[in-house]
């Protein structure tokens, strides 16, 4: 369960590492205004909750995509794409976009309706149906972000992008637009997760920390911008969360993972399974 | 000729902030007052930054060790301010040293984030070490612990003055290093790591040496927060800490010896403005930094010197 939502906001985090080669700080951020957007559209969707819930499923990873790509045009292509800038923008960023939330939406923690209230009850113990439909859900998007990347012209381009950039552009390649795509499409993603994950974890506007910090750690030991990689690393670090919190107090467990991915970052900097330079 | 010309600025500032004690309304009184203190910080973490191109996301780290340092020194060990600020700019520089001999293998991203998480890391510890530091609550610091020998630090005027001696202290310093040789190799650094390599400078021992500097004065300037403020919390060594001098820097102009104070002075006064008109002065704080690396890199200073003023160190 932790591991599909973690799946899903890291490999957003590392498209947009693999492809633009930015660190999107305000990553944590698109997940968390998924979530609070998720929220407000439970509120104005009159009906069951399964209809708000499919609404918000289409809805707020494109709203969030658009702000990413507004967000892209606006400010990074004018850094143009220039490492330590993107990095300070994008802390502004995630600034702005936690203010608006905190003003719009309140300190409060706002908890969605799920759209599926049934358990499976196995004969040695019982199991959430929505946590189910959310790894199934989760798997298919990412099968689907894979199959893009792999089998369509887009995808195509984007890993052309990701190559050379300059020769792409001297091909005819919009660039610029391929660039807001992806940053828009792995805010989409961070997203989609935030939406599946809120009627679990209510919407909070401080929520994108420990995603963002997750994803990090995810998408360090997969390897810088390895989409495969991360999968793995997800699997690994979302079963493995659960078995580090049994054994430490939550508080260490996060100073733990911190340290962790500062020394990988020093001793080991094209991540745990990377093989080529970051 | 330029020698006195820049001495003659750094000096007059020192003379128009000391001026200033006697003519401010109480409440500027204080804000220059901890303007003073912060700026400390800034201008250390512009000797990374600004001069030897070190972008840092984990200055808290530093000013934290300096405000806990002097904070929990005076609050369990009866410890007085004179200790407790030799202790924070010890404890910075320390810190300071132990961080760069590891993220200094890093660079450019790598090292953000490798500084970042170090620093996140130190928060964090700071929280689970609860029953000592308080947590987000923070320890209030006896008024015992807060005299710098027969100098009450909770009193307005002394704190002034002490936070202006060691400003000046500070910038002085600053600047006597920016036009020394080793500021000139730590800016080579900056411009031009591997023709510095073949120049013969070691750029690793270069940019440890100028990270530890950065943490002596960031743990200083937490050491008098803490005393002066009379408050150490949690809050004060998170994220928020470590982009406030960025902030102050980007503002005022990286890599100039006054750009910190500016940036410093005008960042306040700006978020202090902004909260009296609305309370959403993260906001402020976040399209200052989105505008400052879009329109201004170089900062307020570092654009004038750019048009002629070539003289500012």
């Amino acid at each position: 369960m932790t591991a599909a939502v973690l799946a899903l906001t890291a490999s957003g985090l590392s498209l947009v590492f693999g492809i633009m080669r930015v660190v999107n700080v305000a990553h944590g951020a698109f997940f968390m205004l998924g979530a609070v957007l998720a929220w407000f559209v439970s509120e104005w969707v009159p009906g069951p909750a399964g209809l708000s819930f499919a609404v918000a499923l289409v809805v707020c990873p494109l709203i969030v995509g658009a702000i990413a790509a507004a967000a892209d045009m606006a400010v990074l292509k004018r850094l143009n794409y220039e490492p330590e800038a993107t990095i300070v923008a994008t802390i502004g960023l995630l600034y702005i976009l936690e203010q608006a939330a905190l003003s719009f939406f309140g300190p409060d923690a706002r908890p969605v309706p799920a759209p599926l209230d049934f358990r499976i009850q196995l004969p040695w113990f019982g199991y959430s149906g929505y946590k189910l439909a959310v790894i199934v859900g989760a798997a298919l998007v990412l099968l689907m972000v894979w199959l893009i990347l792999k089998h369509t012209k887009a995808g195509l381009i984007m890993r052309a992008t990701q190559i050379d950039r300059d020769t792409a552009r001297a091909f005819g390649i919009n660039v610029d637009r391929v660039y807001a795509g992806v940053f828009a499409m792995g805010a989409g993603l961070a997203a989609i997760a935030a939406v599946l994950i809120v009627p679990i974890q209510q919407a909070h506007y401080l929520m994108g920390g420990d995603p963002l910090l997750l994803s990090f750690i995810v998408v360090i030991i997969g390897g810088l911008g390895s989409l495969r990689g991360t999968l793995v690393a997800a699997l690994i670090i979302g079963l493995g969360d659960g078995v580090i919190s049994t054994f430490f107090a939550p508080t260490l467990a996060k100073i733990l993972a911190t340290l962790a991915v500062g020394l990988i970052l020093v001793l080991r900097p094209q991540g745990l399974f990377g093989k080529r330079a970051a | 000729m330029t020698v006195d010309r820049a001495l003659f600025l750094h000096l007059g500032l020192i003379a128009a902030l000391l001026a200033f004690h006697f003519v401010a309304p109480a409440y500027h009184h204080t804000n220059i007052a901890r303007i003073m203190v912060l700026a400390i910080y800034a201008m250390g973490y512009n000797i990374a930054f600004g001069y030897t191109g070190l972008l840092s996301l984990g200055h808290a780290l530093f000013f934290g060790s300096g405000l806990y340092a002097a904070g929990l020194l005076a609050y369990h060990a009866d410890g007085t301010a004179g200790i407790g600020l030799i202790a924070g700019l010890l404890a910075g520089g320390a810190v300071a040293f132990a961080l760069g001999l590891f993220a200094l293998r890093t660079a450019g991203v790598a090292f953000m984030i490798v500084t970042l998480m170090f620093a996140q890391a130190g928060y964090l510890t700071v929280l689970y070490f609860g029953s000592y530091t308080r947590g987000d609550e923070g320890i209030v610091i006896p008024k015992a612990g807060r005299m710098l020998a027969s100098l009450d630090l909770s009193d307005d005027n002394t704190r002034y003055l002490v936070a202006l001696a060691l400003f000046a202290v500070a910038l002085l310093v600053n600047l006597w290093l920016a036009r020394s040789p080793r500021g000139r190799i730590m800016v080579a650094m900056r411009e031009n790591e591997e023709r510095s390599r073949m120049l013969g400078y070691n750029p690793y021992t270069v940019k440890l040496t100028a990270l530890t500097i950065s943490g002596l004065y960031a743990g200083l300037s937490g050491a008098a927060y803490a005393l002066m403020f009379g408050y150490a919390g949690a809050s004060l060594a998170s994220v928020q800490y470590s982009i406030l001098p960025l902030l102050y820097v980007l503002l005022g102009g990286a890599g100039t010896v006054i750009g910190p104070f500016l940036g410093a002075l005008l960042m306040f006064y700006l978020i202090d403005y902004a909260s009296s008109i609305t309370d959403a002065h993260q906001f402020v704080t976040g399209v200052a930094l989105v505008l400052l690396i879009l329109f201004a890199p170089k900062g307020i200073l570092g654009t004038i010197r750019e048009r002629g003023l070539k003289w500012l160190p």
